[in-house]
């Protein structure tokens, strides 16, 4: 989709923010192998912790950018079928390779090699889904479509409260995993 | 309608809140963390920083797998324009060099900047986790799986409408129903099959 941010003015922004996660990326050591896998063997907790932490963070600060300064959310649908199917293939691939799209980047930036055969792979991926789109479009996708919902709207709460719920059970599980290594 | 000094004055309010958050964990923290160079808790911290960036000053959130679709679809662009092109997902979101895509080749160059800085750069060949477990004598088995693993994370991300990125981190900051029930799998299907693999 052709939007205002793809027209040039924004694109110095593209090269800032990319860099700048890519930095935080390696230097959170989530680019490592044996720490994504050793996330999935509840081996080691640094995944969690960094994204517990990310979406702490940001989710205070887009509710308040969002309420107060018209900022807008990009919220996917909800399509049940397709989020529990999409979400169990990309793990089983998560774990298969000890890489995500964006850590396999950064693993291959900070020289491990074999992230090339990963990065490969999903490029050789995304286009069988594309190959598949117009079948999956008509089943998978089509499973359980909800539109744009948020957790909030669903449960009738609002999101101030949820937020709030959230910090708390994110702080929590934050600190009881500040004692285990 | 609030003035652009007005939402700025803003931002620079959330992040004064915020910056508590880092600080109390590190705070809290008993343990020494060794997997990264920097504390998880403020790398974290930093990505949901970085988050409010994205969406204030460029309008988008954070996110990755596109940027591997739109690879796959320029170059089948390039050997067979009129197959690619007619392909469903490619009419809907034509490959191009778009905003996701310069953020995510940023990504390698970042973590190769702070790799380089940080003395952690180095070509490194099969990891040792995978040596310890399966000896010299399965290499190929990795190559296979980390090749199979690109496919599946492909396809998980664009059935599901993202990645760890789009769906875990900005979606779930966003309380959007499908990331939440996505990242959830995603981690239901990632223990199972590491649990296969180790």
């Amino acid at each position: 989709m052709e939007t205002d941010s793809d027209k040039g003015s924004k694109m110095p922004l593209a090269i800032v923010f990319g860099l700048i996660f890519g930095f935080l990326l390696q230097k959170g050591g989530v680019g490592k192998y044996a720490v994504i896998e050793g996330q999935l063997l509840f081996q080691d907790f640094t995944v969690v912790r960094v994204m517990l932490s990310a979406v702490l963070v940001g989710m205070i600060g887009i509710y308040f950018l969002h309420k107060n300064a018209n900022t807008k959310l990009h919220i996917e649908p909800t399509q049940v079928g397709a989020n529990i199917i999409g979400g169990l293939v990309f793990g089983a691939g998560f774990a298969c390779a000890g890489y995500c799209p964006g850590t396999g980047a950064a693993a291959l930036g900070q020289g491990d090699i074999f992230a090339g055969i990963f990065v490969a792979g999903m490029i050789v991926g995304s286009y069988i889904y594309a190959e598949a789109s117009a079948f999956l479009n008509k089943t998978v996708k089509s499973w359980g479509d909800k539109g744009k919902i948020t957790i909030p709207q669903v449960l009738h709460i609002k999101s101030g409260i949820v937020i709030t719920a959230c910090t708390l059970l994110f702080v929590g599980i934050l600190l009881s995993l500040s004692k285990v290594q | 309608m609030r003035t652009y000094t007005d939402q700025v004055k803003y931002a620079f309010i959330i992040l004064f809140l915020c910056t508590w958050s880092p600080a109390f964990a590190e705070a809290s923290q008993s343990t020494v963390y060794t997997a990264g160079a920097w504390s998880p808790y403020v790398v974290g911290a930093l990505i949901g920083v970085l988050s409010w960036c994205t969406f204030f000053f460029a309008g988008k959130k954070i996110g990755v797998s596109s940027f591997y679709a739109s690879v796959s679809g320029l170059i089948g662009k390039a050997v067979a324009p009129q197959h690619t092109m007619g392909l469903a997902y490619f009419k809907e979101k034509p490959p191009a060099v778009n905003w996701e895509f310069v953020f995510a080749l940023s990504i390698f160059v970042g973590a190769a900047i702070a790799a380089i800085t940080g003395g952690e750069f180095g070509l490194r060949g099969i990891p040792p986790m995978w040596t310890q477990h399966y000896g010299t004598d399965h290499n190929v088995l990795y190559g296979v799986l980390g090749f199979t693993g690109g496919i599946l994370a492909a396809l998980g991300s664009r059935i599901a409408g993202g990645c760890t990125s789009g769906h875990g981190i900005s979606g779930t900051l966003q309380l959007s129903v499908s990331s939440w029930i996505t990242v959830i799998c995603m981690f239901v299907g990632g223990v199972v099959v590491a649990r296969l693999i180790y």
